[in-house]
């Protein structure tokens, strides 16, 4: 993973320093309100229901064994003990008191980390795969990007006070886009040309939030030296034409759709052309700096199967059913990812105590590299795992309460925190959770069922990335009273596609039951081995609206 | 009344902004509106102290227009968060080679000037309500970044050791 040298980390000090005398001139009433607010929004600190939220960045969601400690640490020197996965990969406190903000950074510096620009109206964390560099059929690592994008975004003088929050992904896969690079507002995609050099694909005005919008080409092939030139013009663009009268019309994908890509292109190029092959081109010999930090960890040769785990396979359905949902092929023979779930009935979905962060860093010690990856799914992966090591790392996993065996199935539920912390939210999220969590509760019927997304967010803001959920809930206020709208159909994957909405919406003690229906449906039209999103896609949302809306009789 | 900030010393704005729809009370340190930037260029070559004033919202297509005779321009922040003065100013320093002075001017405060420094700002008129004797130290709140800018055009991949 990346290691910050002298100018990284001075530069993260000098942050945490700014913002000890920003909270300091806040608390002393020198700063209102109103001029505190970006500031603190620009290092991860909301104000929330009971107490402010701090949302820590993992850049890319890679974290090392020593940070997981040291946010353990935090959990329980700072706050109550735990910490949540957020669907962005990044790491959040619940109760944090903002006098401690300051220390809480200083304390993250120390393991270099940070808060920077996870929120606010400036360019966020950039995001990608969990399982990138692991991967089967990648162009090839997305991470030296992302990281070299962090690098260009972090305190950017010129965007710090954009129209909108905004957000860049990156996917180097080929046959899978992991990251959503189409919801977000620029996308990068690695691909190779004729000439088999690897440039990018750029996507422009992607989005979920009130107006769910799928990103669009605006160039088909950049050159690698040319992306920080590039991301520089499009935002530029956005920044002096973004609208900025209305924060529901305000984010580029308002601005793309309402000028056409054509003509924003236009503007771009304009700007590029400008500072093309100017100082902010990238060298070959920063591109090779920050790829050296990604090389492969030094993997053992080792056979592709193991024949005592087969034999456990074979014999253990247990275990069987946790390699078949919690692994995924890696690129290196004898070897796989693992998903460590954090999903299990009773506990908020992405929620981790302190005790299983550090079981978590223990794992990656014992069975990896120190490594793990956070997933937009809130889970964690040990991306390097000896499959004869399987059975030991299920015993572990099992004493932690991390191997609930249900990656992909209807209850490895996306949710956000929430009515119950989230000051925004319209509606709680976690108590629908639970309610999917405990109605399904039979491993053989959902294993039946096949992948499943099911996302819940408590308000338009799609946090809990409703849109793009096969299923998605969305909590909606009416009149006090809280009801959650149902959509069908939204998909984050190489065939992205946004959700459309099933009717009208239902109360909370209704929802499992309404969920069981439309799962009943999908079982009754389903034809053998059809995923659930390809039987909506194919018998549309007629006869589920048939089944959910029928008069009792 | 703010005060403005430059080269390192504080001193009392003086100049006058003139509002879009409003007639100056002086014509000695004025800065005139956009529709006005004729008026500037004839009060300079008179030898008065006159400057253009652009709001957030001024097409940037003009700037290299703008940019011709005159050697005071100052970018309006309607608010602080309106972050297009920011682009602005870079795209007069980099791409119209404007070598004057460009101030900020409107909703100044003090967290924001190290990176209107950074993208070519230097000289600040900062909201009364605003401690100046501060703005040194936001100045130097960082000694590194990362990015190509006004300030250091180099980015710092190419200036590691």
């Amino acid at each position: 993973m990346y290691i910050y040298d002298q100018y990284d980390q001075t530069i993260i000090d000098e942050r945490v320093a700014q913002f000890r005398e920003q909270t300091n001139r806040f608390l002393n009433g020198e700063l209102t309100n109103d001029e505190f607010l970006p500031l603190r929004l620009q290092n991860g600190l909301y104000v929330q229901r009971h107490a402010p939220m701090l949302r820590i960045a993992v850049p890319y969601g890679l974290i090392s064994s020593n940070q997981m400690r040291a946010i353990a640490d935090i959990t329980e020197k700072y706050d109550k003990g735990y910490a949540h996965f957020s669907t962005r990969q990044n790491i959040q406190l619940n109760w944090p008191a903002l006098e401690s903000v300051p220390d809480i950074l200083a304390d993250l510096a120390k393991v270099q980390m940070h808060a920077v620009q996870t929120s606010g109206n400036c360019i966020r964390s950039t995001t990608s795969d969990q399982f990138a560099g692991v991967a089967k059929n990648e162009i090839e690592d997305p991470r030296p990007w992302a990281e070299i994008i962090r690098q260009w975004s972090t305190f950017h003088p010129e965007f710090a006070y954009l129209p909108r929050k905004f957000k860049i992904a990156v996917n180097g896969a080929t046959d899978a886009d992991r990251a959503a690079i189409r919801m977000h507002d620029i996308g990068v995609q690695l691909v190779k040309n004729d000439q088999g050099e690897v440039g990018f694909q750029i996507f422009v005005g992607g989005g979920l939030g009130r107006t769910p919008i799928l990103g669009e080409v605006l160039e088909e092939f950049l050159e690698q030296k040319h992306l920080l030139t590039y991301l520089d013009s499009i935002v530029r663009v956005y920044n002096l034409k973004g609208r900025r009268d209305n924060k529901y019309k305000a984010r580029i994908k308002i601005l793309v759709k309402a000028m056409g890509v054509d003509a924003f292109k236009v503007l771009v190029l304009e700007q590029f052309d400008a500072i093309k092959d100017g100082e902010g081109t990238l060298t070959q010999t920063e591109i090779d700096r920050v790829k050296a930090y990604f090389v492969s960890p030094d993997y053992a040769d080792l056979p592709q199967s193991d024949a005592i785990v087969d034999q456990l396979l074979a014999e253990n359905k247990g275990f069987k059913n946790w390699v078949t949902r919690n692994t995924q092929e890696h690129r290196q023979a004898g070897y796989v990812s693992v998903n460590l779930s954090f999903k299990k009935v009773g506990y908020a979905p992405g929620d981790a105590t302190a005790k299983q962060l550090r079981a978590s860093a223990q794992l990656a010690q014992d069975f990896g590299f120190d490594e793990m990856r956070i997933t937009h799914f809130q889970n964690v992966v040990l991306p390097d795992v000896k499959i004869s090591q399987l059975p030991a790392l299920w015993e572990e996993t099992k004493k932690h309460g991390l191997a609930t065996p249900t990656i992909g199935t209807l209850t490895d539920v996306i949710c956000c925190p929430g009515g119950d912390f989230c000051a925004l939210a319209n509606a709680k999220s976690l108590p629908i959770a639970e309610q999917i969590l405990s109605k399904f509760d039979d491993l053989d019927y959902l294993y039946e069922l096949g992948d499943i997304d099911l996302n819940i967010s408590g308000c338009m803001n799609a946090c809990g990335h409703h849109h793009i959920g096969n299923i998605g809930v969305l909590g909606v206020d009416k009149k006090g009273e809280e009801f959650y709208q149902i959509s069908l159909g939204g998909s984050s994957g190489k065939d992205a596609s946004v959700g459309k909405i099933l009717g009208p919406s239902f109360k909370a003690d209704d929802m499992g039951e309404i969920i069981s229906k439309i799962i009943d449906v999908f079982v009754e039209k389903r034809q053998t081995e059809e995923l659930f999103i390809d039987c909506v896609r194919r018998v549309g949302l007629d006869p589920f609206k048939e089944r959910v809306y029928a008069k009792s009789n | 009344m703010p005060n403005l900030i430059k080269n390192n010393q504080i001193t009392v704005d003086a100049w006058e902004v003139v509002a879009k729809d409003e007639v100056a009370t002086n014509n000695d340190q004025i800065f005139l509106p956009l529709a006005q930037i004729d008026d500037v260029k004839t009060l300079i070559t008179s030898g008065k102290q006159a400057g253009v004033w652009l709001d957030s919202d001024t097409d940037y297509e003009q700037l290299t227009a703008i940019s011709k005779n005159v050697s005071v321009i100052a970018i309006n922040f309607p608010k602080f968060a309106d972050g297009r003065g920011y682009s602005l100013a870079r795209i007069l320093r980099d791409q119209c080679k404007y070598t004057g002075e460009l101030r900020a001017i409107g909703d100044v405060l003090l967290d924001q000037v190290f990176f209107m420094s950074r993208v070519g700002f230097d000289a600040y008129s900062l909201r009364d309500d605003k401690d100046a004797q501060k703005v040194q130290a936001m100045l130097e709140t960082f000694s590194e970044s990362y990015q190509t800018s006004v300030d250091q055009p180099i980015p710092l991949f190419k200036r590691r050791g």
